[in-house]
């Protein structure tokens, strides 16, 4: 499987990806975000990080860059496009997903452990994943989902919610809400579900002597969905 | 403008200074060359109060490649990979502006490591702050911690370790002491001697502004009513733009175009210039017209002033400059050639096609200033003697409450949650432990890294407390298992023209030189912050000390957290119950005088060597050092951590039950043994004539310290985790 993580001036979590990638089978490639054209790819991965410095609005410079265009006909046409963190709020400011991500309500920068429940497994992503609530680390200061009661609607009409942030028995409650995020959205799909953005990092997480294994699980089912 | 005598002083040089500078150049510099001098020649570029005592640190080792004098130290850890680190102050700056303070200390730490060639692998910080009483503190907390959070966390480095405390003498001056880790193949190090006629010499980076104009010399002076006047000369952090620069300086490393780089830090263009052309003995020729500048119409005095952040200075090779503004224009940077080397051996700085500044180099290094200041012996104060009334009302649960949640021992997770600790996927050990631990991306070593100080032990007594902190950092990192390699300092002192003050830094010194002279753990980077003072009140002395350490296999790092019931607990050190000046005399007892711990090398190094060969056999479960609190702080934090109870045994010993539990007695740790182990590693012990008391018996929940006193785990783990975050959301 080919995959391809897209580099934009100020990302930091690209190497972590492709290292996470590499690890369970992926040919992963860099891609600079100066570039027209993407490789031929599976899976196409946003990092996280701070494109642009969070200039402007986080995500919304790397989401007219160049490379944004290739990456959009890529999804449009059913490719998986992955978005972790500053990705998916690049994914949000390109219109790919709907909603936005606010500052975190305690204005506050998080990085810990929080516990996800995987809304919908009828996916690549989450297709015969082994557990239903998953240990990821998450780092952002921007992780409060937000959008219109219109959206929110559609939203959950095409069953669009990826992951809830919740506790170990994935029990979803605003107590397990780490940053204010709309009905503990921690991560959603486009309608097609060929698109997902999500704040947790899975790619911090595939070792013990990391913060988890939980990590592993993703991407493991990932790569064996795709194949 | 006219330069008079009076210019001079204001620019804080002293007559006998301006006057040196007059005979030397033999005539009256002029305004551009008066800044530059005293730019040069304040306290925190020239160490003309320290250089003196510095010089008798141990500085040299087997691992040392490059001890203090470059950019920042480097140690070997074995198949080609150093570990590039330092640690420096930006202590004024933060008081006057927390946010960009602290931020913009956290770049310029980053800058230096990078500037080596070496990719940082992570962050450190030493933080302290006034009495949390003091109508300042919260805020000044809160900027600081959302500016070094703010900086690193863009930079995608982790913040993996860190120190704060809280004392009524830091009121008017915090200290913000930052550190960073880098990691670099020995044959790629980078040096900031110049070398070659007619070399170009190179700008790159952000453009200069009017930002940071004598910030250098504004952290070589007391503070006084008009603190706040002094906010334009704090510099502003564009942690976007260091983190483009970091990444096309490693580009352009991975060639061979440069032979010189230095980062422009404190007196921007002044000092990397200067540096560069002193360290290779050369001249250095700049027309100041092509520095890429931010704002109009600025003069050579602000160019050459400015602390605009994220700039270096490069010499390149002949040739190499179209290859290296390839590389400077992918990634977004100014590049600008604005000068070459020369055998002249002065800075030449022309502006406007008029020579604007010719000084001889060497005036203004070998030259500067060096001051024998006067300063005084501080004599070991008397023990106290404690008598039985002394503790007779007190309960030991509630005291144990009341000191787990001591703004100086409480969990610090506010602060570290608000930095990104797990970024770049190596961090094995997160903050809260004794060290941060990160691998060595894709092999199976990993470097342990912690920042110590002990500000109310050095008040006490300068030449104990010096000490001490040496063997705290020996002591953390081999709690995680760590080989201790080096050490980096931060000296924080008040006014070195105050004796007491003097005095203090030079018995730490001398103390912190002896320390790391026995335990072979040598100093090989660090920064002076003197005038850490507001008019008369200066801080206590409070060195930092960051220690770095090698762990072979990563897979043998050890952590605190207690790991499993019915497994045994030993304090591995004697204690002999020392009260005087620990949190529980100070805050419980309401005691303020009385000597520090006193200090053991020989025990020291024995019981961290003994400890150390334990972890090696994979005979110890879980460790942690005894420091503030003593023993009873240290197992509570075990317990917390692993969420387990422990059932203490009746002490042996003839003294107290407090002084036993709370006395800081160097030289210990607590660890978590298997039972089948005992046997053989008493033998070890006992070889080794090292003195171990078995503390009790991990247990499910509960904590019994006698047979009347019981506290839960979840009692102790509320009163340490609420202080901090009930103090900042009041």
């Amino acid at each position: 499987m080919n995959s391809s993580v897209i580099i934009f001036p100020g990302s930091n979590c690209d190497r972590d990806m492709d290292v996470a990638l590499k690890k369970f089978g992926f040919k992963n490639k860099m891609v600079w975000h100066n570039d027209s054209k993407l490789p031929k790819s599976d899976l196409v991965v946003l990092p996280g990080g701070f494109s642009y410095g969070d200039y402007l609005r986080c995500g919304s410079m790397a989401s007219k860059s160049k490379i944004i265009e290739s990456v959009i006909n890529f999804a449009k046409s059913g490719g998986l496009l992955m978005g972790i963190c500053n990705g998916f709020q690049i994914l949000t400011e390109s219109g790919l997903l709907p909603g936005i991500l606010l500052r975190n309500k305690y204005s506050e920068f998080i990085c810990k452990n929080v516990f996800v429940k995987i809304n919908n497994t009828e996916n690549s992503y989450f297709k015969n994943i082994k557990k239903e609530t998953l240990e990821l680390h998450i780092a952002h200061n921007e992780g409060n989902y937000f959008c219109s009661n219109n959206q929110m609607k559609e939203i959950e009409d095409s069953n669009q919610i990826a992951l809830f942030y919740c506790n170990k028995n994935g029990e979803i409650s605003e107590k397990f809400n780490p940053n204010g995020a709309s009905k503990n959205i921690a991560g959603i799909f486009n309608k097609e579900k060929n698109i997902l953005g999500m704040m947790p990092h899975p790619e911090r997480m595939i070792e013990n002597y990391l913060s988890g294994e939980d990590g592993s699980l993703f991407f493991e089912n990932l790569i064996n969905n795709l194949q | 403008m006219l330069v008079t005598e009076k210019v001079a002083i204001d620019h804080g040089l002293n007559k006998e200074e301006f006057k040196k500078i007059c005979d030397s150049l033999k005539r009256i510099p002029n305004i551009t060359e008066l800044g530059i001098f005293s730019a040069m020649w304040n306290e925190h570029c020239s160490y003309k109060s320290s250089r003196l005592h510095l010089k008798n640190l141990p500085t040299k080792g087997k691992k040392v490649i490059q001890g203090p004098g470059e950019n920042a130290g480097v140690i070997d850890i074995e198949d080609d990979d150093a570990i590039v680190f330092k640690i420096e102050s930006h202590n004024h700056p933060s008081f006057i502006e927390p946010y960009q303070g602290a931020a913009t200390g956290v770049g310029g730490i980053m800058r230096d490591v990078f500037t080596m060639g070496a990719r940082p692998i992570a962050n450190l910080n030493s933080i302290h702050f006034g009495s949390p009483q003091n109508k300042k503190t919260k805020n000044l907390l809160r900027g600081v911690v959302r500016g070094i959070g703010g900086y690193g966390n863009c930079m995608g480095v982790p913040t993996i370790a860190g120190q704060t405390s809280f004392d009524e003498s830091y009121n008017g001056n915090i200290l913000v002491n930052a550190m960073t880790l880098g990691l670099v193949k020995k044959n790629k190090i980078f040096y900031s001697k110049a070398a070659g006629l007619n070399k170009p010499v190179i700008y790159v980076g952000s453009k200069t502004g009017r930002d940071g104009i004598h910030g250098s010399s504004m952290a070589s002076a007391i503070f006084d009513e008009k603190v706040e006047e002094k906010k334009p000369t704090v510099q502003v952090g564009d942690p976007f733009t260091e983190k483009l620069l970091l990444e096309a300086c490693l580009e352009l490393m991975a060639g061979d175009s440069i032979i010189a780089i230095q980062d422009m830090g404190a007196a921007g263009l002044t000092s990397s210039s200067i540096e560069m052309a002193s360290k290779g003995k050369l001249g250095i020729k700049l027309n100041l017209n092509k520095v890429p500048c931010r704002e109009l119409k600025m003069t050579p005095y602000e160019i050459m002033l400015s602390e605009s952040q994220e700039r270096m200075l490069i010499v390149l090779e002949n040739g190499e400059e179209n290859k290296a503004k390839k590389i400077f224009d992918k990634w977004n940077l100014d590049f600008a050639v604005i000068g070459k080397t020369t055998n002249s051996k002065k800075i030449e700085l022309y502006f406007n096609e008029e020579k604007v500044v010719d000084i001889p180099v060497n005036i203004l290094v070998e030259n500067s200033p060096i001051y024998n200041r006067k300063w005084k012996k501080t004599k070991l104060p008397k023990k106290n003697k404690f008598k039985k009334e002394d503790f007779k009302n007190l309960k030991i649960t509630n005291v144990l409450n009341k000191m787990l949640s001591n703004s100086n021992i409480c969990s610090k997770e506010w602060i570290w949650q608000q930095y990104d600790h797990t970024v770049m996927a190596d961090t094995i050990q997160k903050p809260g432990g004794d060290a941060g631990v990160v691998r060595i991306h894709g092999t199976n070593k990993a470097v342990a890294a912690s920042v110590d100080s002990s500000a109310t032990y050095c008040y006490a007594h300068p030449l104990t407390g010096g000490k001490q902190i040496v063997c705290e950092s020996w002591r953390n990192l081999i709690s995680v298992g760590a080989k201790p390699i080096a050490i980096t300092n931060c000296l924080n002192f008040g006014s070195p023209e105050k004796e007491e003050n003097m005095g203090e830094f030079v018995e730490c010194v001398q103390g912190l030189g002896e320390a790391s002279k026995y335990l072979n753990f040598p100093v090989v980077s660090g920064n002076v912050s003197f005038y850490n003072q507001t008019k008369d009140k200066g801080i206590k002395p409070t060195p930092s000390i960051g220690g770095v350490g090698l762990i072979k296999n990563y897979k043998k790092m050890i952590t605190m957290d207690f790991k499993t019931i019915d497994n045994l607990v030993l304090v591995i050190g004697k204690t002999e119950g020392h009260l005087d000046q620990s949190i529980f005399a100070r805050d419980i007892l309401n005691e303020k005088n009385g000597p520090p711990p006193e200090i053991n090398l020989f025990n020291e190094k024995n019981n961290g060597e003994s400890v150390l060969s334990l972890i090696e056999k994979n005979y110890v479960k879980s460790i942690h050092d005894i420091s503030l609190g003593g023993i009873m702080v240290a197992v509570a934090k075990m317990c917390i951590k692993g969420k387990k109870g422990i059932k203490l045994k009746k002490p042996n010993y003839l003294i107290n039950q407090f002084e036993y539990l709370f006395g800081e007695d160097q030289a210990r740790y607590i660890i978590e043994i298997e039972k089948e182990n005992f046997d053989k590693i008493k033998e070890i012990l006992n070889k080794s004539s090292i003195h171990y008391d078995m503390l009790g018996i991990l247990t499910e929940s509960d904590i019994f310290i006698d047979s009347k006193s019981k506290v839960t785990i979840d009692e102790l783990i509320a009163s340490n985790t609420s202080w901090l975050t009930n103090y900042m959301s009041k």
